[in-house]
């Protein structure tokens, strides 16, 4: 029956202990990829090119990075509206994530979802969203699934720290807890619920507090470094492919740029300054840093990871660029199935 | 067909100046505010950020914090909150940003807001306003540009208003403030910025009483919210042709004026009814069933009706613009009903 967890919380170490060449050279390539495929999508919006809205996720890739790197093809992930740095970390291809920017035809919702919608199911990428919190229960009906049929796959839910305070969150955990499913929760505290701090939203300092509501355990790390996030994403996953329960893992992380869109702020709701102290421990940085410090990776290797990726980009920019648009008449298309 | 003149007879004639769509709802919730210290906003990001539509652009400088409330993103307690002010006798906006969110505290909405009067036996009321943005045309997608009126409509208890231009964004949204029911004001995304005469002084737009937009005499057209802009645009179109259509703007969708339909129908004898909702299930069908019911013998043909197709509203905007009906498909709606003798 259902496990019972420990309701301690416990903070990781300030600096991360070693991971493998391999590992480090994984987390760096899938964060220069979130980087550059939203500083592009960035562009691409300023221009006037892309339609609907855009979040973006740049200064948050260690999450996505430290948390997809712990995971197989086959574990599932929820995401949200800020969800395309989740898509391209669990190996969505830029060409159908561009697509469905564009709200090309061979995008990844056929041009129906547009940026907040982007999902793949070969990647076991359920989906971003559009309502706040609502992954949070798929992720768990997918855990469920797993144990169900027998599979050793686990699911993860992102969430924001805005997220936590809807009812989705809350059922979820505990329905999470009281079976005892393989989930993951993330909690990706970037500070802020669109323009409202944290502390305009909840009394507590840290959202891992609200696990220990469920009886499930919970670990702090620091989300600009994607070794730690991962660390505590290997343990997460592991623990819970084992069958011991959830867990939640709370990575504080910061974006860069605006809620929506890249900049244009009528309203100074956070310093230039707390921006800009972020910025100085920038995550990608920090693990080209520890890369090259450690030899795990030389200088000209990394620079290849941004040349190839930026080379990737611009190829599927421009397939997007030339793809179809949707046809009309098939408006009905996937209303229902069969 | 006297509701027109009735209609402007309630409302002042004075100066008028210029307003954006989204700046006249903000005069009149500022206004009823004044008027009545029981009023209080709540919603997320409304107070310090002013709303992400500017809504609520500088009520907090003028009202403060008391009054002006940024409440965390919970949806269900967010609308109960305004249920059990409401039950206390404050009268309560509370903003939903996107309509779309009301999945998340529909219970608040319909299970408790709007039966609350009802199982009380009488005994309180619930003067709850709840604000949101509907509609398309965004690019918004499934998740963020729908339209609900027809959800909602079909609960008892509710009123629900969807303004189509600037006047009566103010005009529906002080009556939803005085107005002593949980009252859903529908603000369509796409008329935000768009401009109209609007009066200086308060004044509020009687619920439950439609509006002749414009005078016809050979098709009746019933246009929900965007939809009647969309309306007045084809029979401008059509008048060139010769075809002078009449456009009836319910303005309040629950409860719906229908006597002022049936009046226009019975000199028309052909109806047209138009909404950016789904078809299927839409208040066109509500409206319709009731034209044939009461006025079947004036009708010359079927009542015809202009919604969107049975699916999410999509993404990519070729898409979404063949989905949101517009002047040409109303238009050609005209057209068609008059080849029927
Ligand atoms: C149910 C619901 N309410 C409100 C919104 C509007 N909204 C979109 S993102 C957002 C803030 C989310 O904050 P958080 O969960 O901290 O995520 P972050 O944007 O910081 O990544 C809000 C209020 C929504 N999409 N869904």
């Amino acid at each position: 029956m259902a496990q019972r967890a420990s309701t301690t919380s416990k903070k990781s170490p300030q600096v991360s202990t070693q991971v493998s060449p391999p590992v480090v050279k994984d987390l760096h390539e899938r964060m220069v990829r979130i980087r550059l495929f939203e500083t592009e999508a960035g562009r691409l919006m300023e221009a006037g090119k892309l339609p609907g809205f855009l979040h973006l996720y740049v200064g948050q890739e260690a999450v996505a990075a430290g948390v997809m790197a712990a995971l197989r093809d086959d574990d599932q992930i929820t995401s949200t509206h800020r969800g395309h740095g989740h898509a391209v970390a669990k190996g969505v291809g830029f060409r159908e994530m561009y697509s469905e920017l564009y709200g090309r035809v061979t995008g990844a919702c056929l041009g129906r979802g547009g940026s907040m919608h982007i999902n793949d199911l070969t990647r076991g990428m359920l989906g971003a969203n559009g309502i706040v919190g609502a992954g949070v229960p798929i992720a768990v009906g997918a855990a469920f699934a797993a144990r169900y049929k027998g599979e050793d796959s686990v699911a993860v839910t992102f969430f924001g720290d805005g997220a936590t305070n809807i009812g989705a969150f809350h059922e979820g955990a505990n329905m999470a807890a009281i079976l005892g499913l393989p989930v993951v929760f993330v909690c990706e505290n970037n500070g802020y619920a669109e323009f409202t701090p944290q502390s305009g939203h909840m009394l507590l300092t840290d959202v891992a507090d609200r696990a220990a509501a469920y009886g499930m355990p919970s670990v702090i790390v620091d989300g600009m470094d994607a070794i730690a996030v991962h660390r505590a994403a290997t343990e997460a996953v592991e623990r819970a492919r084992a069958g011991a329960g959830p867990m939640m893992i709370e990575a504080k992380t910061y974006r860069y740029f605006d809620h929506q869109g890249v900049k244009g702020l009528r309203h100074p709701y956070r310093s230039d300054e707390e921006v800009a102290e972020w910025k100085s421990r920038d995550p990608v940085d920090l693990i080209e840093a520890r890369a090259v410090a450690d030899g795990s990776a030389t200088r000209a290797e990394l620079d290849d990871v941004w040349r190839r990726t930026r080379e990737e980009i611009a190829e599927a920019i421009a397939y997007a660029e030339a793809s179809p648009l949707p046809d009309p008449a098939d408006l009905l298309l996937n209303v229902y199935s069969g | 067909m006297t509701t027109t003149t009735e209609a402007s007879a309630v409302t002042p004639v004075v100066a008028t100046r210029k307003l954006t769509y989204v700046k006249a709802f903000n005069e009149g919730l500022a206004q009823a505010m004044r008027e009545d210290e029981n009023v209080f906003v709540a919603g997320e990001d409304v107070a310090g950020y002013g709303g992400v539509f500017r809504m609520f652009d500088n009520l907090l400088d003028e009202f403060g914090p008391r009054r002006m409330i940024d409440t965390p993103i919970s949806e269900a307690a967010l609308v109960g909150l305004g249920v059990g002010a409401a039950a206390r006798g404050l009268r309560p906006v509370v903003d939903l940003m996107f309509m779309d969110f009301i999945g998340v505290c529909l219970d608040q909405i319909v299970n408790q807001a709007a039966k609350m009067k009802y199982m009380f036996g009488g005994a309180l009321s619930v003067p709850l306003t709840i604000t949101t943005a509907s509609g398309a045309g965004l690019g918004a997608a499934a998740q963020h540009s729908q339209s609900l009126e027809a959800w909602l409509a079909h609960v008892p208890g509710l009123k629900v208003v969807m303004p189509c231009d600037a006047y009566t964004a103010k005009g529906l949204t002080v009556s939803a403030i005085r107005d002593d029911n949980p009252v859903v004001v529908m603000l369509n995304k796409v008329l935000l910025g768009s401009a109209g005469e609007v009066p200086e002084e308060i004044y509020g737009i009687p619920l439950g009483r439609a509006h002749t937009a414009r005078q016809g005499s050979d098709v009746t057209v019933i246009a929900l919210g965007r939809m009647v802009g969309e309306a007045l645009a084809a029979a401008d179109e059509l008048s060139a042709e010769g075809v002078e259509i009449e456009v009836i703007d319910p303005r309040t969708v629950q409860p719906l004026d229908t006597e002022t339909m049936f009046a226009s129908v019975r000199r028309t004898n052909r109806v047209l009814v138009v909404h950016e909702a789904v078809t299927f299930g839409g208040l066109g069908a509500e409206i319709a069933a009731q034209i044939q019911d009461t006025v079947f013998d004036y009708l010359d043909a079927p009542v015809l009706r202009i919604g969107a197709p049975f699916s999410p509203v999509p993404f990519s905007p070729v898409l979404e613009k063949a989905y949101v009906p517009d002047r040409a498909r109303i238009a050609q709606g005209c057209r068609r009903l008059l080849e029927r003798s």
